[in-house]
């Protein structure tokens, strides 16, 4: 951790401004600005599969954010986020392709189904501890794709067969593809949900359940319900990850059991910790890395992918020990201090 | 059975102004008498000084003003009413505020942050209202702000509002403790050795300090402490400790002409002592 009373320059100044609670607008305020601008005219300039990947890093960056709030910043581990990723997908596609309903009412759906869940989830983790709830949540990614294969739910789940979900059109007053429709709505998901995260992050629910994390013998002792916030903490990470779920199965077209296996859940997993715990842009980093990390190991070498994956993985942690968010700090941070030499404190 | 009057008939042989009652606490970890039947009385508005020899029970005996611990036997009542129906993240709000002999800061949020959590149980938000960031959280959010920052100038801490504890030296961090404990805006304060490992002048100063906020926020304090220059300095009342029973209670001056209290102190001897 790094003091951040030491950093100076404006650069660090930009990374100081929320715990400040600086004026408005402030260099973090541009730079998000700069940001959303150039999300919003990437698809006028690249190819279609493209414009459909950046779509899918989002969808996964939204899944881990899901992952975060609980395991980031509540500090519950959780090996089986997965299947909430996969619930969610399977609601909307039940919902599109059995009751017909819009894909865009499928979403909060899909979200309000996997915060009951993750909710009901919770209770019990709220006994286990550490490793044992990971073993839990283990439990829950294993289980996923055995019960969406079940007989007795085929007329629902369509069994091993899986469900084929129609991509949802552009509106026809907009001159633009499917592909970059699908990207342009999930932008704008993506953006409303992680400025909710951001709100809670530094409003006083945030601090509570940082504050869990930390120590939660002295967060009881400030008055902290701490098995009420854990509680709503799982189920609000079950309803971020759900919705990403709903937008895959809007991207993918097509939901299926082994998807949604313990794969998935440790990918995400990967993804937090090289994003970095605690941090809400690492998301969007752990998502560029679940989605093109794979890609590129196949491309080295097919029959050696998962080594190679591994080898790129250790490099990246031993690069970031603290994921891409701390390293950015590390950076900003160095930089500033080269630029003014200050005597150490 | 605990007393069953104690609920019905919550004035019984309390006196005027009495805000906290302890009565006939005892508790004890497996072989380790802890508290054996400890009782007193702390009126509104005073400072009452808890001494006692190491592992005499102080420590303990917050941890079950606190409610972290649950006495095997006797009652505590706060304002009439007995502590022991509550959980213990339903202590604060009544308006009992504490501190930690070895620290309990949130390491990774900043001065600033771990104050306004002091402040968590004098505020109100709900999930949903934090997700969205409503208007009226907005407006309570610079409350808490300005209120914490008020308290950060008030113990001189401004300069490292936005620095993480680790890495401060421990009076300052000693001080974030009482900060975020004085931000719930406590009628009682519990004090466990705010003056363990500060040096000379800095106990002169957190000596005044805690007079300053007695007069100034009617708060009434609850201070377990080693240094008997401050603890007699400041006191109303002092009660002595050993063993997890009361041995003397009484002004400063009885108390240290205590014999039982002296003896106390004799069998083991103790550097803090001075
Ligand atoms: N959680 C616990 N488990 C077992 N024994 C404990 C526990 N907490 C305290 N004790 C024991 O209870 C006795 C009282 O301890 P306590 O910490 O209350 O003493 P204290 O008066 O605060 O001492 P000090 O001045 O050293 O802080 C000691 O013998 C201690 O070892
Ligand atoms: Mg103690």
């Amino acid at each position: 951790m790094t003091t951040p009373q030491q950093d100076s320059g404006p650069i660090a100044a930009a990374f100081r401004a929320r715990a400040r609670g600086a004026a408005w607008p402030t260099p973090r305020h541009w730079l998000l600005a700069g940001a959303v601008a150039v999300a919003l005219v990437l698809p006028f300039f690249l190819q279609d599969f493209l414009v459909f990947q950046l779509t899918e890093v989002m969808i996964y960056g939204l899944a881990i954010l899901g992952l975060n709030l609980l395991t980031g910043f509540n500090g519950q581990f959780s090996v089986g986020h997965g299947a909430f990723y996969g619930l969610g997908a399977y609601v909307t596609a039940i919902l599109m392709s059995r009751y017909e309903v819009p894909y865009y009412w499928t979403l909060p759906a899909a979200g309000g189904i996997c915060f009951v869940v993750g909710f009901l989830f919770g209770l019990p983790a709220l006994r286990l501890e550490g490793l044992y709830l990971a073993l839990a949540t283990f439990a829950l990614a294993v289980a996923l794709p055995q019960v969406l294969k079940f007989h007795g739910l085929e007329a629902w789940t369509g069994g091993v067969q899986g469900i084929v979900v129609d991509q949802p059109d552009a509106p026809s007053f907009l001159p633009i593809g499917e592909d970059q429709w699908l990207y342009y709505f999930t932008l704008a998901v993506v953006l409303i949900m992680f400025a909710g995260a951001a709100n809670i992050v530094k409003s006083r629910t945030g601090r509570a359940i940082m504050a869990i994390r930390d120590h939660p013998l002295a967060a009881t002792a400030m008055g902290i319900n701490a098995p009420l916030y854990k509680t709503l903490t799982f189920g609000v990470s079950a309803l971020y990850t759900g919705v990403a779920g709903a937008l895959g199965a809007l991207a993918v077209q097509f939901v299926a059991p082994d998807s949604f296996g313990l794969f998935l859940s440790i990918y995400l997993l990967v993804g937090l910790i090289i994003g970095g715990m605690g941090s809400l842009p690492g998301c969007l980093f752990g998502g560029l890395f679940v989605l093109y990390v794979p890609n590129l190991a196949q491309e080295v070498s097919r029959g050696l992918a998962g080594v190679v994956y591994g080898v790129i993985m250790l490099l990246v942690i031993f690069v970031m020990p603290s994921g891409a968010a701390g390293f950015t700090r590390l950076v900003v941070a160095r930089l500033s201090r080269s630029g003014r030499r200050e005597p150490p404190s | 059975m605990r007393e069953a009057s104690a609920g019905v008939l919550p004035a019984s042989g309390q006196s005027a102004g009495c805000l906290l009652e302890v009565r006939d606490v005892a508790l004890r970890f497996g072989g380790i008498v802890a508290l054996d039947g400890v009782s007193f009385e702390l009126a509104e508005g005073q400072i009452l000084g808890l001494i006692g020899p190491n592992g005499a029970g102080k420590t303990t005996l917050f941890n079950c003003l606190s409610r972290l611990y649950t006495p095997s036997r006797g009652d505590i009542l706060f304002e009439g009413r007995s502590l022991l129906a509550r959980p213990a993240h339903r202590i604060a709000e009544l308006g009992i505020a504490r501190t930690f002999q070895n620290l309990a800061l949130f390491p990774h949020q900043s001065v600033l942050d771990n104050v306004r959590i002091g402040a968590h149980a004098c505020s109100s938000s709900d999930y949903l209202s934090d997700l969205l960031g409503l208007p009226w959280v907005r407006r309570q959010e610079r409350a808490l702000e300005s209120g914490a920052r008020a308290l950060l100038e008030l113990l001189d801490l401004g300069p490292v509002a936005h620095a993480v504890p680790e890495g401060l030296p421990l009076g300052t961090r000693k001080r974030v403790e009482l900060a975020r404990a004085l931000a719930a805006h406590p009628k009682l304060l519990l004090l466990d050795e705010p003056a363990g490992g500060l040096n000379h002048e800095e106990v002169a100063e957190l000596g005044a300090l805690i007079g300053r906020i007695r007069s100034s926020r009617r708060m009434t304090v609850l201070l377990v402490e080693h240094h008997m220059n401050l603890v007699m300095s400041i006191s109303d009342t002092v009660v002595a400790l050993d063993f997890g029973r009361k041995i003397a209670e009484g002004t400063p001056a009885e108390v240290q002409r205590d014999e039982a209290v002296i003896l106390a102190y004799l069998g083991k001897p103790r550097n803090e002592r001075q």
